[in-house]
């Protein structure tokens, strides 16, 4: 693994009102696999360094990458990679990482993807991962939102569930308020909700789980209850500090 | 304590520069509790100057690593056995 890689912004793309895609090209760039993360390093003037790691959001090869950043108000690299960066504009990248929360086109058995807030961005990168691979094994995503202005990716994901060749199966979990005509009053996915959109326990299905921490290990925890096994319940947690993927 | 935690994916990035393979994949057993853990699994806390790994069975700390421009110092006391895939796998 070698260190920092120069990364130019080659395009922005606004995905909410608090969340944007950056496009990356980054030469050198070995290629990852759906679900990986890499880190971003600014640097200021003074030589101040601040790092944070955000999923990769495109599996196309290549060295060309795209991240999903969400801005935290207080954070000291999100207000940057979401409201100021832009084309031309060179950062530094280092990845990619982890080969845990990953899914390879070979695993077999359905997957189940749980995603809070942002940390749907590895997760679609999994949708995108299974489309472009063609693979058949049936796919769940669920998103779970504040409200539904939040959605990431609506458009794409909306055209994916349509396709019966993606088998994709789309549901929202709107937290705070829901949109109007919608099936489920607002509220966090419990038990029963999640017993009622998850692949029966014995089906071989692999669970995804990422988000705030909160969110990852009520819904972890909920897995298991539903009779997952914990060694099929994969979970990757960001947060305000070191992880705003 | 358990609070501001994220996981064992955080510190991915600077322990790609110590080892030679990916470290989420790897498990280790905590020196406290004997538990075996995933890295991705672990608690991580990585708001100070460097970065605490902690076990999630019992909350001791397996791993401390701290990178300054030009040096990594690293902490493995509080792990008993390090298990790392071979190559890529």
């Amino acid at each position: 693994m070698t260190g920092w890689r120069p990364a130019t912004v080659a395009a922005v793309r606004a995905e909410s009102a608090t969340a944007r895609t950056l496009a990356l090209d980054v030469p050198g760039w070995p290629g990852h696999q759906a679900g990986q993360h890499l880190d971003v390093r600014l640097t200021a003037d003074d030589g101040y360094t601040a790092t944070r790691s955000y999923s990769v959001a495109s599996v196309d090869p290549g060295e060309r990458v795209e991240i999903t950043v969400e801005r935290l108000d207080d954070g000291e690299v999100s207000p940057y990679l979401v409201d100021v960066a832009q084309p031309g504009d060179v950062v530094e990248v280092r990845g990619p990482v982890g080969g845990w929360f990953v899914w390879r086109p070979t695993q077999p058995g359905p997957v189940l993807l749980l995603g809070g807030g942002s940390g749907v961005v590895p997760l679609m990168a999994i949708v995108r991962a299974h489309r472009l691979a063609g693979s058949d094994v049936p796919v769940r995503l669920v998103q779970s939102v504040r409200v539904p202005e939040a959605v990431l990716y609506g458009d794409e994901l909306a055209a994916l569930a349509q396709d019966p060749a993606a088998r994709l199966d789309l549901t929202y979990v709107y937290t705070r308020r829901a949109p109007e005509g919608a099936t489920r009053p607002a509220g966090r996915l419990d038990a029963a909700l999640l017993s009622s959109l998850v692949f029966p326990a014995d089906a071989g299905a692999t669970a995804y789980v990422c988000g705030p921490t909160g969110f990852v290990e009520a819904v972890a925890d909920l897995l298991v209850l539903a009779g997952y096994d914990q060694r099929r319940v994969r979970t990757e947690r960001f947060g305000p500090s070191g992880g705003g993927r | 304590m358990s609070d501001n935690h994220l996981d064992g994916n955080a510190v991915a990035g600077v322990l790609s520069t110590v080892f030679a393979v990916d470290v989420t994949v790897a498990t280790g057993r905590c020196d406290g509790c004997g538990r075996m853990s995933a890295l991705a699994d672990t608690w991580a806390y990585v708001e100070g100057p460097g970065s605490v790994v902690r076990c999630p069975g019992c909350e001791s700390v397996l791993l401390r690593v701290v990178q300054s421009a030009d040096r990594t110092w690293l902490d493995l006391r509080g792990l008993a056995v390090l298990q790392l895939p071979v190559g890529d796998a």
